[in-house]
Order: structure tokens, then C-alpha cells, then sequence
């Protein structure tokens, strides 16, 4: 018997889930969406957070759930989970976003413990310290991780001093808030206005927001402007060396420029992105992990903040390969802006796109995350049946103009953190590196 | 207090059958979302590795992406992502796993490239070598450069345990992995990728007479070859406490972690589920105990968690395995304290039991979280390969929600009664980045 790879029987055509959204009298945005696939119902609430205090603002969000008037940490946490339910904050430039779970019997109750924190948060002076000196901890471990200090040194070179420069805070930063400064903070920031609640899973959407609107009309006050500037553009230059002694491999980042979801060339621009390092069958990742064996794996991706939108692509190397590696980096970059794509390789790029979209959108979380991120944006799931048709549009030169004008390595922002003393020279052979002051 | 919420558990159907050739398979169809899942599981794992080969079963599941019978190297990543899927494969103490997600449309491309490898991988010296640098690259980025790298799965297992197979590094020496034949990789396909040692499973938009002739036509004429023999891996519990510690020069605050054996999770199952509740009674949330106790009360750690199982695979492990605990600390944190409040902790529980609703709002969490996994197709594709492979009983993955909700508040107290200090093995590390 011969063994032939078996057809793909092709795709049917995206079917949206059921959904409904009200904005309430307070200015919350409530948007439900039914999966009833488990019992279950996810909970994401974002709050406009851009340009709020960084030391501040992070520990809010990690002291958020200390206690209200009424309830103590314990109570919150015992009470959420006596519904099979979970709440915890995040926090990013743009937004502090809540997240969540609980039985689908439990919204209600979830909703209503969420209620009393957004409206009567107490921050005990106790528990603000002790979740101060935690987030001390984190941040001096976070310092000590490769991959998080390679990002700092990214954002700063990316965004210089835009406030998107500097996403984590000092320890001496946050030392200094006081409880008082987190009620201060909530008072002023979280608020119904321009927020958005999602709610997905096994529930009637109308019902769902019913409840919502029962929980969280109580909530008011009038947020203050959290707008930030536009990003700047991308400043090419020489590439960075962060100095980390003794490290054993060398963490590689670049920055591109990139597009919002809404441009016209977007479906163009994310192809291309998948053709050079944005899947693991990518050219980036054939010539360095699998042709080479330079790395674990790389990887690059489009990232999208309120202000503006980058591609950033990331890979740890081996020590003595750091050169090589940045070499055939540029090679593939350079590649794709200069030369058009094979025909085969953008189908499969583009069923790819295609295919993942399906994947995201069939557990309830997924779909809570997608419709979450895209509200941030302005845009609703519907985006994701016209993303799809972009895709399915996009032709070889849409996506060889949209690499030529984002993906050549002239337009490049290089960070490498790693051991100077091994790999300057290696570097410095192929650019011209600047040694980071620190 | 809210009133007690009922717990539900999942429906989905579960079909087995198993081919001529040996090979077991599992059905779950669900048509609430146009994607499959398929996992083939094959009975070895890293306690199954030959004395100087460690990290040998790791190696070997990359090399079984390197090309197949009737695919050239890169093929395999190709078809699954050109199809509009995703892929991955891991290593575990007792079995190995490959997994696709992908569109419905594509479920016979998935099962036509699993059999295809099952058939025979590519063995070749350059895509050996090639791996073997992707392997050392993946430990260092995991392991060698960062923080607390491999604390503390790859750590304890070497204080708890006396036998080669349990107390080895499942990650490998560089030494071994390099020295890794071809010969090597053939003999360890031909001994334990049989098709009477794996099993395979799809979940998800599927329709089952289909789906069955499709597992038949390809997987139909791969050759019968019968499952070795599994050798006991038990060994005895420990008498006294084993404490170590090391040096991790890039970690800039203490940290500790502590292990406890475990009744037999599939011999003694009954006995066992108690101590899946206990660990998420110690450590699940702000309202659980020793978060309760050492975080915010006496803030001597910075988090702790507790879970079974050396990789938290708690339903898809053998004897032997163990209780974990694992807890950062703040800078001069002193792992005796912690350790000895632990202790204080348990007595209580043992002593006082539980506070009236503390059983019944962990189930509840555990339960969420089981809906929560079961959600993705690989959540339920996946561990219900593993508990055929184990048990014979795919169903279980069902049924885990309301075994968990009748676990009675003795048998917690029971089970916490178990985990003394002189039946620990702790490991400790030291901060060397100059706290």
C-alpha cells in the first residue's frame, strides 16, 4: 500500500458564536458571549490604565483583591472559590485588565464579589505591605532573568522616552507607595467609564449582562484621561550590547516597525511576518534551530499597544554562535524584503493564519482573551471574519511590498544581552555595537 | 457563606478499540467547535532511560520530528501548520506524547503523519547531531542561564530517590546527549515505539465511523510489534530526612522545596485522590493555608505552591511519586522556618481538621479547573491517551470531578497525617547572585 498525504477537506465558513452588548448607564461596556461547551463562564474586565504612576499602579494591581470594607483578603478568596471561581489583576501600559473564572452557576455571586472591590477596595496597610515586599521579590528575581532584562533594554532602545520605555518599575519605586497612594490611584483610575467586561462561556448573553448590570450599575465615577502619545518611529542605529557576565547563551531581540490590525496592508504585513520567524515552519527557524542548531527556538510577533504597533522577533543562541546567528538573522531578513515569496510557501503561511483563528476561538478562554483584546481596540469578533477574508486576499506582492517596507534589516533595532568579553567581537565583525551604559 | 454549589462534571463520550496490530485507540467526539485533537502516547519515559544515556527519551522525541517513512525532515512541521495546525511533543517520568491541534478538515493529514512516524523515524548522524545542539540549547535557556532553572524537578528526584531509573536528571548531561548513537536511537525505537506500547486518541469535530475507518486505513498496516515488559519502578520510602542543598550562582533570593512520597496513584487511586485535594488545601489561593500562613501572616515566603507529581502530572504518573512543595523566600529567608512551620501547619490540620466549607470550596476550584482544561481538545485528547495507557480507563478524565467532590474531610486529615519530617527529602537553594 503507497502512503500519500490525505487531502484537507477545506475549512467551512467561520460561524460566529451568539452575542450580545450593552453599554451601561455608568459607561461599562458589557460584552457576552455564549460557549457552552463546560459550565463554566470567564471573566475579563479592562480598565483604561495609560500613563498612571508605574510603581503605583503595579502594586495596585497585585494588592487589588486585599480587602474591602466589608470583606478581608481571606473572605474574597474563600468566597470566590466556594463558586469554583478565581479572580487576579494584571497590569499593562495601556490597561489594568482583571481575569477570572468561576462554575456558570457562579456569576452572580463572582460578579458581586468583583463589585466590591472595584467599589470599595480598602488596601489594609498590612496586606499593601506585604504584597509590596512580594512585588520587591519579583521584580529583583524578574532582574535576574535573561529574557526580561533583554526586554528592558528593547523597550527603552524602541521607545526612548515615550512612556511605553519602562513597563516594569524600580524596587525603590514601589518601596515608596503608600496604602494611601493605592486608594488615591482607584479612586482616580478605576473606573466604569471606557471600560469593557467580557463574559464567555456557558450563558445566556442577554441574561448574563442582566446580571452584570445588577452588580456593576452601583459602580460610577468618571475616569480621567488615560491617552498616550503615539509611538515613535523606530530609530535604526548601532546595535546594542548589554553586558550579563558569565551568561551562557546570548538572547537576541529585534524590533520592526509594524501596522494596527485595521491596515489595509495588516493581512499582508502578519504573512510576512509568519514567512520570516512567526511560525515554527518559518524561515527563521528552519535556518537557525533546524538547518543549524544555533538555538531552542526562535520566534517573532506583532505587537499591538493602544499607542502603536512593532514586530519584535527573539531568540536565545548559543554563546559562541551569537555572531553567525545575527548573521544569518539579517540573511532572512533581508531575503524576505528583497525577494518575492514561493507560491507554495504563502498558501501554507496562509492556511496557517487561517486555521490558528479557528483554534483561538474554540475553547471558552480563547474567545474570552480574542474578544477581550480586541474590544481594547475598538473591535469586536466580527474583525475576525474580515481579518480572515484579508488574509485569504493578500497576493504574493501585497506581501513582498509589505516585507520590503517593514522587514529589512535597515530598519532594525538590535538588542543582544549576553557575555561581552565572548561575543563583541563576534558582533562587531558584522555591525557597528554600542556598548549599553549601566 | 454561599450555599454548597454542585459540581458538574463532563459528558463526553469516550469510544475504545484497539487494532490488530496492538494499537489502542480512544474516541471522544464533540461537535461544538470545527477542530481535532490527536495525541499518540508511548509507554516510555525518562525512568526508562539506559544508565548513561540520560536524557535519552528527550532526545529521542525530537528526533521523532526529523523526518519519517514517507516524510522528508521539515515535512512533518509543514503538513501540521500548512493545515492550518499546531503541534508539540513532551517528555514525561512514564510516557512520551505528540499532539496536533488542528481544523476539523484536517484530521486525516494528523493521523496519516503519526502513523507515518510510528512506522520509523529518520535516524540519521546529521539530523542526530543537529538535535543534540537544540537539546543543549533548550537546556540552557530552561536550565543553564536562567534562575532557578529545573527547581525542583530536575533537583529533588536525586535526594528522594536511590534507583538510576527515579533519581536521574531527565534533562540529560551534556557528556551523555553527546554521545548519543544512532544505534542508540534505532535500538530505543525498535524496543519501545511499538504499536502495542502507544495509544492513540482523537477528540473533538469528528464523526466516529469515519474517524475509525480513517485510524484503520492508516494505522492499519503498521507492523505488530508487542509492548516490553515494564519493570517495577518502586523503591523504599524514606525513614529519614534527606536534606540538600546547592549554590544556584544566577538566583538572587533562597528558595526550598520539599517532597513526600505518595500512595500508589493508579494501584491505590482511592487512597491516593486525597492527597490532590490536601495540596491544593495547603496552597490554592489567598484562602488556603499556607499561603494563609506563611505569605501573609508571618511573610517568611514570597509564594508557595504544592501539587503531585515531580512535573504536576498528577493523573498521569506511576509509582513511585510524591507530594511537592515549593516556596521563594524573601532575602535571608531560612528554609528550616519555613519547613518547620509547614510542619506546625499539617499538625493543625490533623489535630483541629478542616474549617466548615474549606473541603467543599476547594473542590469546587478543582473542579472549575478540570472544566477549564477539558474545554481544549488536547485537554481532554491528551490526558485521556495517558489514562488508557496507564489504567485502561480513558473515562476517568469524566468522572474526576465528582471523585474529587466526595472526598470526605477525614481522608484529607488522613493523608496530611502522612507527611512527616522524617519522610521528606528537601532540597534548598542558595542564592549566589550576591542577594
Amino acid at each position: 500500500m503507497t502512503h500519500t498525504l490525505p487531502d484537507l477537506i477545506p475549512n467551512t465558513e467561520l460561524v460566529l458564536p451568539p452575542q450580545a452588548e450593552r453599554k451601561l448607564s455608568n459607561g461599562l461596556t458589557v460584552i457576552a458571549i455564549r460557549r457552552a461547551a463546560v459550565p463554566l463562564v470567564e471573566v475579563r474586565l479592562r480598565i483604561p490604565f495609560g500613563r498612571a504612576p508605574l510603581g503605583a499602579a503595579t502594586l495596585l494591581s497585585q494588592a487589588l483583591f486585599t480587602g474591602t470594607g466589608s470583606m478581608s483578603m481571606l473572605d474574597i478568596a474563600a468566597e470566590l472559590q466556594a463558586v469554583g471561581g478565581g479572580l487576579g489583576a494584571g497590569l499593562d501600559p495601556d490597561r489594568l485588565q482583571i481575569s477570572g473564572n468561576a462554575l456558570a452557576d457562579g456569576l452572580g455571586r463572582t460578579l458581586e464579589i468583583l463589585a466590591g472591590v472595584l467599589t470599595d477596595a480598602a488596601y489594609p496597610g498590612e496586606e499593601v505591605v506585604t504584597e509590596r515586599e512580594r512585588l520587591v521579590d519579583n521584580i529583583q528575581v524578574a532582574l535576574s532573568q535573561p529574557a526580561h532584562l533583554a526586554r528592558v533594554a528593547l523597550l527603552k532602545r524602541m521607545f526612548v522616552d515615550h512612556p511605553y520605555a519602562v513597563q516594569t518599575p524600580a524596587a525603590e519605586e514601589v518601596r515608596a507607595v503608600e496604602p494611601e497612594t493605592l486608594r488615591e490611584l482607584h479612586a482616580d483610575r478605576v473606573r466604569p467609564a471606557g471600560s469593557i467586561l467580557v463574559l464567555v462561556g456557558d450563558i445566556d448573553p442577554e441574561q448574563a449582562i442582566d446580571v452584570a448590570e445588577k452588580m456593576l450599575g452601583g459602580w460610577s465615577g468618571a475616569a480621567v484621561d488615560g491617552g498616550i502619545p503615539p509611538t515613535p518611529a523606530l530609530r535604526p542605529g548601532a546595535l546594542l550590547l548589554v553586558d550579563r557576565p558569565g551568561s551562557v547563551q546570548s538572547s537576541l531581540r529585534i524590533a520592526l516597525p509594524a501596522l494596527t490590525r485595521t491596515d489595509p496592508d495588516y493581512a499582508a504585513l502578519s504573512l510576512a511576518n509568519l514567512l520570516f520567524g512567526g511560525y515554527f515552519s518559518s524561515r527563521w527557524v528552519e535556518n537557525i534551530r533546524e538547518d543549524k542548531g544555533y538555538t531552542y527556538g526562535s520566534h517573532s510577533v506583532i505587537e499591538h499597544f493602544a499607542a502603536g504597533s512593532a514586530l519584535v522577533a527573539a531568540a536565545d543562541v548559543a554563546t559562541e554562535v551569537t555572531g553567525p546567528s545575527l548573521l544569518e538573522t539579517t540573511y532572512e531578513l533581508g531575503r524576505i524584503a528583497s525577494l518575492p515569496p514561493g507560491e507554495e510557501e504563502l498558501e501554507q503561511a496562509r492556511r496557517y493564519a487561517l486555521g490558528t483563528l479557528r483554534l483561538g476561538m474554540s475553547t471558552q478562554a480563547g474567545l474570552a482573551g480574542l474578544a477581550t483584546v480586541y474590544a481594547g481596540f475598538g473591535l469586536r469578533l466580527d474583525f475576525l471574519r474580515e481579518h480572515s477574508a484579508a488574509l485569504a486576499a493578500a497576493t504574493g506582492e501585497q506581501v513582498a511590498a509589505a516585507a520590503a517596507k517593514h522587514l529589512a534589516p535597515s530598519r532594525a533595532v538590535t538588542v543582544v544581552l549576553g557575555d561581552a568579553e565572548k561575543i563583541e567581537a563576534q558582533l562587531a565583525a558584522l555591525t557597528v555595537v554600542e556598548r549599553s551604559a549601566r | 457563606m454561599a450555599s454548597r454549589i454542585q459540581i458538574p462534571a463532563t459528558k463526553y463520550p469516550v469510544e475504545r478499540f484497539t487494532l490488530a496490530n496492538g494499537l489502542r485507540v480512544v474516541l471522544a467526539p464533540d461537535r461544538s467547535a470545527p477542530v481535532v485533537g490527536v495525541a499518540v502516547v508511548y509507554d516510555v519515559g525518562i525512568r526508562s532511560e539506559p544508565e548513561g544515556r540520560t536524557g535519552f527519551a528527550h532526545l529521542f522525541e525530537h528526533l521523532m520530528f526529523q523526518g519519517s517513512a514517507n516524510l522528508e525532515k521539515l515535512a512533518h512541521f509543514r503538513h501540521v501548520q500548512g493545515a492550518g495546525g499546531s503541534f508539540n511533543g513532551s517528555t514525561h517520568l512514564d510516557y512520551t506524547d505528540y499532539f496536533e491541534v488542528l481544523p476539523s478538515g484536517a484530521l486525516e493529514r494528523a493521523l496519516f503523519l503519526e502513523a507515518d512516524r510510528m512506522r520509523g523515524p529518520r535516524l540519521t548522524e546529521e539530523n542526530l547531531r543537529n538535535q543534540v545542539d537544540v537539546v543543549k540549547e533548550e537546556i540552557r535557556v530552561n536550565v543553564l542561564n536562567r534562575p532557578y532553572g529545573g527547581f525542583p524537578w530536575l533537583k529533588l528526584p536525586s535526594v528522594m530517590f536511590e534507583t538510576f531509573p527515579n533519581a536521574h536528571d531527565g534533562y540529560g548531561s551534556f557528556e551523555d546527549l553527546e554521545s548519543a548513537t544512532v544505534a542508540d536511537a534505532q535500538s530505543f525505537f525498535d524496543k519501545y515505539y511499538a504499536c502495542g506500547n502507544a495509544v492513540l486518541s482523537v477528540a473533538g469535530d469528528f464523526d466516529v465511523a469515519e474517524a475509525t475507518a480513517m485510524i484503520e486505513r492508516h494505522f492499519g498496516d503498521v507492523p505488530a510489534r508487542p509492548a516490553p515488559l515494564l519493570p517495577a519502578f518502586d523503591e523504599p520510602d524514606l525513614t529519614a530526612e534527606r536534606r540538600e542543598s546547592y549554590t544556584d550562582r544566577i538566583a538572587p533570593l533562597p528558595a526550598v522545596a520539599a517532597a513526600y512520597r505518595v500512595p500508589d496513584p493508579i494501584a491505590a487511586f482511592d487512597a491516593y485522590l486525597p492527597f490532590s485535594v490536601l495540596a491544593e488545601v495547603l496552597t490554592d489561593g489567598d484562602a488556603s493555608r499556607l499561603v494563609e500562613r506563611l505569605i501573609q501572616r508571618d511573610r517568611s515566603v514570597t509564594n508557595v505552591g504544592g501539587y503531585l507529581g515531580f512535573m504536576g502530572d498528577e493523573y498521569q504518573v506511576r509509582n513511585p511519586t510524591a507530594l511537592l512543595l515549593q516556596a521563594h523566600m524573601p532575602p535571608g529567608g531560612d528554609a528550616g522556618k519555613v519547613l518547620r512551620t509547614v510542619d506546625e501547619e499539617l499538625d493543625r490540620l490533623v489535630a483541629d481538621g478542616l474549617q466548615p466549607g474549606e473541603l467543599e470550596r476547594t473542590q469546587a476550584r478543582m473542579g472549575a479547573r478540570l472544566l477549564q482544561g477539558t474545554d481544549e481538545v488536547l485537554g481532554r485528547a491528551l490526558p485521556m491517551a495517558v489514562l488508557e495507557l496507564q489504567r485502561g480507563r480513558p473515562e476517568l478524565l469524566n468522572e474526576l470531578p465528582k471523585l474529587i467532590s466526595e472526598v470526605t474531610a477525614e481522608q484529607i486529615v488522613t493523608a496530611a497525617a502522612t507527611l512527616r519530617p522524617e519522610r521528606r527529602a528537601v532540597v534548598e537553594v542558595l542564592p549566589g547572585a550576591g542577594a
